[in-house]
């Protein structure tokens, strides 16, 4: 979006700003610092609210553009995206939703440490939740200034206050209004996100009269790749280690999203295992609905743009929607199209805003809840719950200061692979020990340690011998090489090896497992007794 | 005094906004969040009977000054529940969905990556006009999610819900029962 419409976008985004800020202040007032009202916004959001903030939780800036993107330049292959996306809900529904809410109280280290009961397991399992929150973050944060930098038409000094401006965002919706003021701009950015999606949605195939062979077959045409354009082989056909690199990358999406803290967390804010059950059928059918839309929106895009002006506007893709939305509103130049350019640009910015609250409080409630009160357990010193959010809220200011430092750093990096990354090390590290905890009676404080360590330490060292951090032009480091791993995506070898180290580090171990706690877990898990 | 134990950590304290409409109100399946079912008059005279007026949903009692002998009571009761039948059949219900279900399905869409990645020519066989085998199959993904999250649904309200509900009360009656009946 070189030219575009500087002055009316902005103005958008200040709306935008003040009316999350709006909602933060509405939503805090008259609340006390309970870390139930903190970090579970009371827990009587109805299924539906719920429903719409995991959804507004999951659908990121990145997957709004950067997956339509995808599918405008590489057709099929971006749509595998998609799928991806969705169908990881299924593990959440089936096995994750309703025993998390049964049996943890505000972060996923609750579940574990109940069945284990060593403040060990709980540090570990923080740890790790930080490490998923901060690389998700960093994500996001890459996404908003180089979006925003893209939408505004500027570049360089924008990015950097954009980044700079979104942390201080994040850092005072969450200090402010805690889970509740989190969950209202997610239900709103998910309604906004909805709207705007089937309004273009609509006018691509009003375009085509509603055919969508028509559009299938435009797209081809217009693509310059023909048939190739719908089948798969345009973005992972090449050798073997980009095949490896797509499998990888799905099995990271499709188990990663029931190891992500910020999902697990929603659940904590409905007051049953069946609301819990019931919000996750509400996002399946929100995020089933946006993803199937981006498919049109991407093929729109294809056939409307042109996939070569597309890759001549950003080689990544990311604005196919923004000049989508040009041509719809009547072409270049025309007030038509230049309203609709700025309201997706506010949409994306929304989007961004919105997600990058969610992942920061739950990155705060696992160094406040997690990893503080483990360390002051250790020292035998009580403390009460208005402590604990007082660190929580200073623990949101310093994981925001630590994501804009790493989204400054890395602001070259590729975003779908950094989200791809947070996925992998999610499914190596949380998922193994989560599962174990949830279904396995014999698992022991040895095995849920293993498990996490033996996940996250792989994930990680994989990640910085890929490609992503050294030996090629998009690296991190682009003048060193020592990327010995060829994948991008770690989780086609760090997620078997995270739930073969929970598997040995049970059957080794030498303490016994505790059957009670077992019982406990179990039927707090499945029928509710004593659900907090 | 406890303090190391993870369940029990300041349980008690804090509990502002956590209303009754949870569980102790609600005497059929479920009280989904704010409008309560009107629970029949036994069930509510045993809620009220059993926990007192303080919600079921914190029904654990103090635990961050629980003893030892308290826990075990706690522990014997939930040890009980494990090996009733009825936990039994409201586990195998849940199982026998949940894992072949989850299983299969990851199977499919395992299956459905690796042959987009390693057999391209056989997703761009075509079948009706532009449509190929791989955009039918990406469709199929879709409408098996969808199907999948309805079947869940049907079968966890029908099947298991109105047990597990009856459990909840029966294990958080007996545990008030046992750690307050030995403490007199």
């Amino acid at each position: 979006m070189s030219g575009g419409h500087p002055m009316s976008t902005l103005l958008l985004f200040c709306a935008v700003v003040a009316a999350t800020l709006a909602i933060t202040t509405w939503a805090s007032r008259r609340r006390q610092g309970s870390p139930e009202e903190f970090y579970a916004g009371g827990r009587l959001f109805s299924p539906m609210e719920n429903g719409f903030a995991l959804a507004g939780d999951y659908m990121s800036a990145a997957s709004f553009l950067g997956v339509a993107g995808l599918i405008a330049l590489y057709g099929y292959d971006g749509m595998l995206y998609s799928v991806g996306f969705l169908v990881a809900w299924l593990v959440v529904l089936l096995l994750v939703a309703e025993l998390v809410r049964n049996c943890g109280r505000f972060t996923l280290a609750d579940v574990v440490a109940a069945r284990l009961g060593a403040p060990a397991v709980r540090v570990a399992l923080g740890v790790s939740s930080v490490t998923v929150s901060v690389l998700y973050l960093v994500a996001q944060m890459v996404g908003a200034g180089s979006i925003v930098a893209l939408l505004v038409g500027r570049t360089g000094a924008a990015e950097t206050w954009t980044v700079l401006g979104v942390g201080a965002l994040m850092i005072v919706y969450v200090c402010c209004g805690g889970m509740r003021a989190t969950t209202w701009i997610q239900i709103v950015k998910a309604v906004l996100l909805t709207g705007g999606a089937v309004t273009l949605t609509v006018m691509v195939l009003a375009r085509f009269g509603g055919d969508l062979g028509a559009l299938l077959a435009s797209a081809a045409e217009h693509s310059g790749h023909g048939a190739e354009f719908l089948a798969p082989g345009l973005l992972y056909g090449g050798g073997w280690a980009a095949r490896l690199d797509f499998v990888s990358l799905g099995l990271a999406l499709v188990l990663g999203t029931a190891g992500l803290p910020h999902i697990l967390a929603r659940f904590h804010t409905v007051p049953t295992a069946r609301a819990a059950r019931r919000s996750v059928v509400w996002s399946i059918g929100l995020i089933g609905g946006f993803y199937l839309m981006t498919i049109v929106l991407g093929a729109g895009a294809a056939a409307l743009v042109g996939s070569g002006a597309v890759r001549a506007d950003n080689a990544a893709g990311n604005t196919a929607i923004p000049l989508l939305s040009v041509e719809l509103g009547g072409g270049a130049g025309s007030t038509g199209g230049a309203a609709l350019s700025a309201i997706v640009a506010a949409l994306a910015f929304a989007t961004i805003l919105a997600v990058v609250a969610g992942i920061t409080l739950a990155a705060s409630a696992a160094v406040a809840h997690d990893l503080c009160s483990s360390l002051r357990r250790a020292r035998r010193t009580a403390r009460s719950g208005a402590a604990e959010v007082r660190t929580a809220k200073a623990a949101a200011a310093g994981t925001g200061a630590v994501a804009v430092a790493l989204g400054l750093l890395a602001k070259d990096l590729n975003v779908a692979s950094l989200v791809g990354l947070a996925f992998a090390v999610a499914a190596s590290a949380n998922l193994p020990a989560l599962l174990y905890a949830l279904f396995w009676s014999r698992f022991t404080t040895r095995g849920a340690l293993w498990s996490v360590y033996g996940g996250l330490v792989p994930a990680l060292l994989l990640v910085v011998l890929s490609p992503v951090v050294s030996g090629s032009a998009h690296s991190l480091f682009p003048g060193v090489h020592f990327a010995y791993f060829p994948l991008e995506n770690p989780g086609l070898v760090s997620i078997p090896i995270g739930f073969l180290a929970g598997w040995l580090g049970t059957v080794t171990a030498r303490e016994p497992c505790d059957p009670a706690r077992h019982a406990e877990t179990e039927v707090r898990a499945l029928t509710g007794a004593g659900a907090a | 005094m406890r303090i190391e134990d993870p369940w029990h950590d300041s349980f008690a304290s804090d509990r502002c906004d956590q209303a009754p409409p949870t569980s102790a109100g609600s005497g059929r399946i479920e009280a989904d969040g704010r409008h309560s079912v009107e629970p029949p008059a036994d069930e509510r005279a045993r809620a009220a009977r059993v926990t007192g007026p303080q919600a079921a949903g914190t029904q654990l009692p103090s635990p961050a000054g629980e003893s030892e002998r308290e826990r075990r009571a706690r522990e014997a009761v939930y040890l009980t529940v494990q090996r009733s039948p009825a936990f039994r059949q409201v586990r195998s219900r849940y199982r026998g969905f949940a894992l072949p279900a989850g299983a299969a399905f990851l199977l499919w869409y395992l299956s459905y990556v690796v042959a987009a990645t390693s057999a391209p020519e056989v997703m761009a066989r075509p079948i009706a006009g532009v449509f190929n085998v791989g955009m039918a199959a990406g469709l199929a993904q879709f409408a098996t999610t969808f199907l999948l999250t309805w079947a869940y649904v049907r079968h966890a309200t029908r099947r298991r819900d109105p047990l597990a509900l009856e459990l909840r009360w029966e294990t958080q009656e007996m545990t008030r029962t046992a750690v307050r009946g030995g403490a007199r």
